[in-house]
This record gives structure tokens, sequence and C-alpha cells, in this order.
């Protein structure tokens, strides 16, 4: 590596348990809550969100000394809108069932904090390889945020996992509704704090933000 | 035709309200509803801004964009539209009513890239709307995550003296409260079949 040499390990640590974007810094819920009542969803939503992060992070990266800083939030903008798209085209093409479900939701990824945060916190100051680990960790934090999430709503709500029947019956129906949703994210995310606050040490999630 | 207007503007508004069926918004709904003050100011900024950001859209949407075939564009195009909007209002109030600015500017700034600004054009060009349904679906939105928060914001306020375990406190209770808020919006679903 050059002169300032970037810990890979760190940054995926905190992409994944530090910094996990869901469930400590408390960004992008909405589809958090929205996708995540099957696994298979919420998995591919977090695919999505994993490629549009790495190649923004990856763009931003590339332009960074092109982009003048008075207008680098609209030029950021306008990379993350391409991706989307680029994305939303993909899976309207390839994933036609999963697209009639959740196809508004991988439109509105433009309008994710996570993604515009890391642009501007990392990807606008650092090189390329950097950059792209950095969306890729973050993605990933996201990605198993979702399937958490989707595991703990899947099995409760159908009794199935991945579309797999498991237990006989809809165990507790309300999971998989929106209310449900609601629920689970307050659950898992008071469970998270409580294992935190245990056996790390730490102070629990932030209060909530954007 | 008022009639499925009217009705376009009560499912918008209380049975796929945002918040609570559609799960959309959620970062400024747990953000300014911690006061009653910042979430009343925020029902405002929001209602106004929706009503004519949709307007917009949906003008340049049908003159524009059907015409010369760009519907692929319309991520890239809507959100261009809402932030040269909000960027122009902001500079329009600040010179115009500076008092409005100063209570109602900062919701402005969080207001960009919130989704349901961007997810009501969306859905009005899926969906085909004319002028007036996708007027009565921005209003019904906006008034009806305006009620979303005024109702949070009522509930935490009182939230604020009850015993909550540790690892509870803040974001998680507040999730699980409005599982609650949501399981009640539920009773209205059979209201209207659209």
């Amino acid at each position: 590596m050059s002169t300032n040499s970037v810990n890979y390990g760190t940054i995926f640590k905190n992409g994944i348990f530090g910094e996990n974007p869901v469930f400590r810094l408390a960004l992008s819920l909405c589809p958090a809550v929205a996708v995540t009542s099957g696994v298979k969803n919420g998995f591919l939503m977090g695919v999505a969100v994993l490629f549009v992060m790495t190649m923004v992070n990856g763009t931003v990266s590339l332009l960074r000394n092109f982009i003048n800083p008075k207008v680098r939030i609209p030029s950021y903008m306008f990379i993350i809108a391409t991706w989307v798209t680029v994305t939303d085209q993909v899976m309207a093409a390839t994933q036609r069932s999963v697209y009639k479900e959740m196809g508004l939701y991988i439109v509105l990824i433009v309008a994710f904090a996570i993604v515009l945060s890391r642009a501007e916190m990392f990807a606008s100051k650092n090189k390329l390889l950097p950059s792209l680990v950095d969306g890729f960790a973050m993605g990933l934090g996201f990605l198993l945020a979702l399937v958490v999430l989707g595991i703990f709503r899947e099995f409760l709500g159908k009794g199935s996992l991945w579309g797999n029947q498991i237990l006989p019956g809809k165990p507790v129906l309300i999971m998989i509704m929106p209310a449900g949703g609601f629920f689970a994210m307050g659950l898992v995310m008071g469970w998270l704090n409580w294992i935190d606050r245990k056996f790390f040490g730490g102070t629990g999630a932030s209060s909530g933000g954007h | 035709m008022w009639q499925h207007v009217l009705t376009i503007f009560i499912a918008s508004a209380l049975i796929n309200n945002f918040v609570f069926s559609r799960y959309l918004g959620l970062c400024i709904f747990f953000g300014v509803t911690k006061r009653m003050e910042t979430a009343v100011g925020m029902s405002f900024t929001f209602t106004g801004v929706m009503l004519i950001g949709a307007v917009l859209n949906w003008l340049i949407y049908t003159y524009v964009m059907v015409p010369f075939h760009l519907g692929f564009l319309k991520i890239v195009i809507f959100i261009g539209v809402v932030a040269a909007f909000v960027q122009a209002a902001d500079t329009i109030m600040k010179k115009v009513a500076p008092a409005l600015y100063y209570k109602l500017g900062i919701y402005l700034a969080l207001i960009v890239t919130n989704c349901i600004i961007l997810a009501v054009p969306i859905i009005n060009a899926e969906e085909n709307y004319n002028l007036m349904e996708a007027m009565a679906m921005a209003l019904g939105s906006g008034l009806g995550f305006s009620l979303a928060l005024i109702i949070m914001a009522s509930i935490r306020e009182k939230l604020e003296l009850a015993d909550v375990p540790k690892s509870f406190q803040g974001l998680p209770i507040s999730f699980v409260l409005t599982g609650l808020i949501a399981l009640a919006f539920l009773g209205f679903s059979g209201m209207i079949t659209l």
C-alpha cells in the first residue's frame, strides 16, 4: 500500500459490526422494514444495495479530483441515481416476480442516506481500492441486517425459510404484516443493544437520525 | 370522477398510509417526532413540498418524458426536479419571508433526500394518474404523513415519563410503538376497495 496505508480488516469490521448501517447508525430503515417479510426478498434487496454502494463509492473516488466541492452533493446524487437506474433495469429484466413486489423500493435506493453518507465521508477522500472495499463492507453489513430480519420474520410469520416450509402452519402471522415489520425491527435492535451492553460494555445504538 | 379522486385521497392518507403500511419516510418519522413542535413544522413543510413536487413532476413526466420515451430516466429526472425545486424554495423563502425561513428552513434541507417525496411521483407515473388524481394522491400522502408524525410525537412526549428497559430505550421502543399504531391503521384497510 501507499504512504497512508488503509487497514481493510478495520473497514470490514466497521461495516458489519461497529457501524452497521441498520442496527447501529439507524440509517436507511425504510427498506429494512419493507422488504424483509421473506429471506429471499431481503437478500436480493441487500445484494442490490451492495452493488450500488460499491459502484457509487468507486465512481465517486475516481471523480473526486474533478468534482468542484461546491456542487459535490448534486453530483453524488446523479452518480447514485445512475447506478440505481442500472440496478433497477437489471432487476426488472432478470427477477420478474421479486421486482413486482419490491420494485418501488429498488428505485428508492436513490434516497438512501447510507449511500450518500459513505460517498461523502469516505469515497470523496480515499483512493479507488479502499473506497470499493468500504462500499462493499457497508453493503455487506446492510445485507446481513436484512437477512437477519428476514429470517426472524419469515420463520415466525410463515414457518418457512427461503420459501421452504419448516414448521406446519403459520405460527405468528402478524410478523409478515406491516405491523410485524416494526415489531421485528424493534425487538432485534433491542436484543442487539442488550448483547452489546452485556458482553461488550457498549452504550447501545444511536438514538436515530437520517 | 370526483368520487374517484376522493377515493384516491382517502386511500393514500389512511389505508396506504406511507409510514404504517408502505414503510417509507421512516428516517424523518423517527427523527423529528421527539418534540411536538418539530413534528408540526415538518408536517406543514412536507405537505407543501409534496404537493408542488408532485405537480411539477407530473407536468414533466406527461409533457416531456412520455412524448420522448424517456420513462427509463425517471429516477434521475424526478430527483433532479425535487432537489432543484427545494433549493429554489429555500432561496426564495430566505429573501421573501425570513421569519418563515427560520422556522421551516431546516426541514426543507432534510426533505430533499426523502423517499416519500420521490415515491409519490413514481407511483403517479406508474398508475398513469391524471393531474387531479396525482394532486389527490400527493395531498392525501402529505396529510397522512402529517397525521403519523403528530400521533407519534404525542405518544413520544408521554414516553419520556415511562420506565423503559435500558436496552429498549430510544429507537427500539419507538419501533414497537409504531408497530402498535400500524396495527390500529390495519383497521382502515376494509373501508374502501379500490
